[in-house]
């Protein structure tokens, strides 16, 4: 590979699909614009195997965006956590597009396909730009590419209620974001800085303050909001059952899962030195509330999911109950435990892909994913309904699939911690996804096809094979570990044992004093005007 | 007492407009008014920014021989970012109420949701 492309790698990984995005506009066929946006995500991927190949050999490494050095310019930083996310939300993206063309032809007005193919991408383009990205602030610029392109997918499903849908997630997103914004405002007051290496560095100095404390919770509450953990889900299951098929299964594999990664990112390197997720101040620690939540999480998402009627619902709920798991793994701070909640996002975004996938495929053909009107459609549409028993069985964690691997971390994590309610939680709540997956079973397999009904014809094969291999990736990652859980643990080691670097020396030409930085950063002092000593070196920041 | 009502009135400010924005997006019934306490919400935050760049008696930060206080430039231009991204979602968010109220003819709460109740027995 020759090195000035690999250089740039991690810019390419962003502006990629940013700049191919409005290009989609332009393609005024249908299928011109869905083809074009798939070669563009597929290039996306293998920008990010490259990636994955060169964190590897070399370890972490940064990208100076524009070539202006760390703490002043913007710098994207891929870690090894980084590298798996990226392949991951490339990964699903180009398989979910592929899987996207017949079913955006039914699903949405034939004027208005390529505007969903630049929302599409554009939603690409955030969440690759807040996994790559190493700058606090440019990740909210990223969340917010992402939201805003993801409000108007949603709203472009055919029902009516698929308006009110994106209007609650856009207010309860929009509330988040802003609270984010509120918590890294907080952090600049105190430390004058926006880059995330130079926040990890800066914060202890300043960690005892008030100002620090109310920005953690911010920050907590806002990310909470954004990766829908319970009690703060309430967007999710009208986002994810209105939305169109395509959208669903895109959002379901990746939204959330970058919203937790942004989380890992700000508690455990940004504030990891001050070990904030450990220690928030209040009467509970946070470590015991967001366990506490992850455990109400996972069982209250799979018993409100019983009782569906409408499987994307249904499945919608499962996945709060799944953000929970991985919120569980997340929360026991031990390097298993966290294994096991990264380990489950790659892992429940093969498994939800495919549930999502296959029900898109039911709707194209059976119109409806009422459970009511499914009898015996695992007669009728063989090859798509046995896509998603393999997914379900992994929903489940039977042994041989990907969501047998996620649950043992699971619960070797709590048995090494001593949590032996996380571990009855774990098991209650499979139970619970045993019986509604069940539910859906019974119907497909165990009723005979009402009367009368019209025949159905197999979903076409652009969706069946993006949907097998989806499926076939639960079996093959469950039986072999090596990918998944040896890259998730290396990420869950780096996570936790971060330390930030020396940082940079001080020999930028706009700094004549090389001992003025000492003075001129970290010593806020109080509500005021901390970063004012900056103003004695101005245009520092491009 | 006096300097943390007084002195710190940019702050005061700023909790007011956050805690006015975030009741009305909470308490109001009418879309379009969650939309526009939203609004309200997002500037109190573009306040917060602003005030703590500002230094007292600093001009722009341009390199001359009487200014020895500069204000510090980047919380502004950060907001400016914010201030598109907030324009951003006041339109999409308005654009979404004028077709809730096409779809439902009401952009009351409580009759939307019992509109959506029904369509939900229904399906």
């Amino acid at each position: 590979m020759p090195s000035l492309l690999s250089q740039n790698l991690p810019a390419l990984q962003v502006v990629l699909p940013l700049v191919a995005a409005p290009l989609c506009l332009f393609l005024r066929l249908p299928r011109l614009a869905w083809l074009f946006a798939l070669a563009v995500s597929g290039a996306a991927f293998a920008v990010s195997i490259a990636l994955i190949v060169l964190v590897q050999q070399n370890g972490a490494f940064s990208y100076d965006m524009g070539g202006w050095a760390a703490p002043w310019g913007i710098e994207y930083v891929i870690d090894p956590l980084d590298s798996v996310m990226l392949c991951l939300v490339t990964g699903i993206a180009t398989l979910v597009l592929m899987y996207a063309g017949p079913s955006v032809e039914a699903e949405i007005p034939r004027r208005q396909i390529p505007v969903f193919y630049v929302l599409f991408l554009l939603c690409l383009t955030g969440l690759l730009g807040m996994v790559a990205t190493g700058d606090v602030f440019n990740l909210f610029v990223f969340l917010e590419i992402s939201s805003l392109s993801t409000y108007a997918l949603v709203a472009m499903g055919r029902d009516p209620r698929a308006q009110t849908s994106a209007y609650r997630y856009l207010i309860l997103g929009s509330l988040g974001a802003t609270f984010y914004v509120i918590g890294i405002g907080l952090l600049y007051m105190m430390t004058g800085t926006l880059n995330m290496e130079d926040l990890a560095r800066r914060i202890p100095e300043v960690a005892e303050t008030r100002t620090i404390s109310v920005a953690i919770a911010f920050l907590a509450v806002g990310l909470a909001l954004k990766l829908a953990l319970f009690p703060l889900h309430k967007w999710l299951p009208g986002a994810y059952t209105h939305a169109p098929s395509v959208v669903t299964a895109f959002l379901a594999a990746t939204a959330t899962k970058v919203a937790i990664y942004v989380l890992v990112r700000i508690f455990f390197t940004v504030l990891g030195p001050i070990e904030a997720f450990q220690t928030l101040p209040a009467t509970v620690s946070e470590t015991q509330l967001v366990g506490v939540l992850a455990i109400l999480a996972m069982m209250s998402g799979s018993a409100v999911a019983v009782f569906q009627y409408n499987l994307k619902r249904l499945f919608a709920y499962s996945s709060i109950a799944q953000v929970g798991y991985m919120m569980l793994g997340i929360s026991m701070v031990s390097v298993t435990g966290m294994t096991g909640g990264l380990v489950h996002m790659v892992n429940h975004a093969m498994m939800k892909g495919t549930v999502f996938m296959a029900l898109g495929a039911v709707i194209l053909r059976v119109g409806s994913p009422d459970i009511r009107r499914l009898d015996g459609v695992g007669y009728r549409m063989p090859v798509t309904m046995a896509a998603f028993v393999l997914a379900a069985f992994s929903l489940i964690g039977v042994p041989g699939t990907v969501g047998f691997i996620s649950k043992l971390y699971l619960v070797r994590g709590a048995i090494e911690g001593g949590h032996w309610i996380m571990v009855a939680a774990v098991l209650a709540s499979s139970l619970l996804a045993v019986i509604y997956v069940w539910r859906v079973l019974e119907v497909a397999y165990f009723r005979s096809r009402p009367a009368g009904a019209a025949p159905v014809r197999e979903a076409p094969l652009v969706m069946l094979a993006p949907m097998w291999v989806l499926a076939l990736a639960n079996v093959y990652f469950g039986l072999e570990t090596t990918y998944t859980v040896g890259l998730t643990e290396a990420a869950a080691d780096y996570i936790l044992n971060y330390v930030p670097g020396e940082g940079p020396t001080w020999e930028h030409p706009l700094f004549e004093d090389p001992h003025g930085h000492g003075d001129g950063h970290g010593t806020g002092h109080g509500a005021g005007h901390a970063p004012e000593q900056d103003a004695h070196a101005p245009g520092v920041d491009p | 007492m006096f300097e943390t009502v007084l002195g710190l009135y940019n702050y005061w400010i700023v909790i007011v407009l956050m805690m006015a924005g975030f009741y009305t997006v909470i308490a109001r019934g009418n879309l379009a008014k969650k939309v526009i306490g939203l609004n309200i919400f997002q500037t109190s935050v573009f306040l917060m920014y602003i005030t703590m760049g500002a230094v007292e008696g600093g001009t722009a930060p341009i390199v001359s021989e009487e200014a020895t206080v500069y204000s510090n430039p980047l919380p502004s231009v950060l907001i400016l970012t914010a201030i598109v991204v907030g324009v951003a979602t006041t339109a999409v968010g308005l654009a979404l109420v004028v077709r809730i109220r096409e779809a439902f003819g009401t952009l009351e709460e409580d009759e939307v949701l019992a509109l959506e109740h029904r369509m939900d027995r229904g399906a």
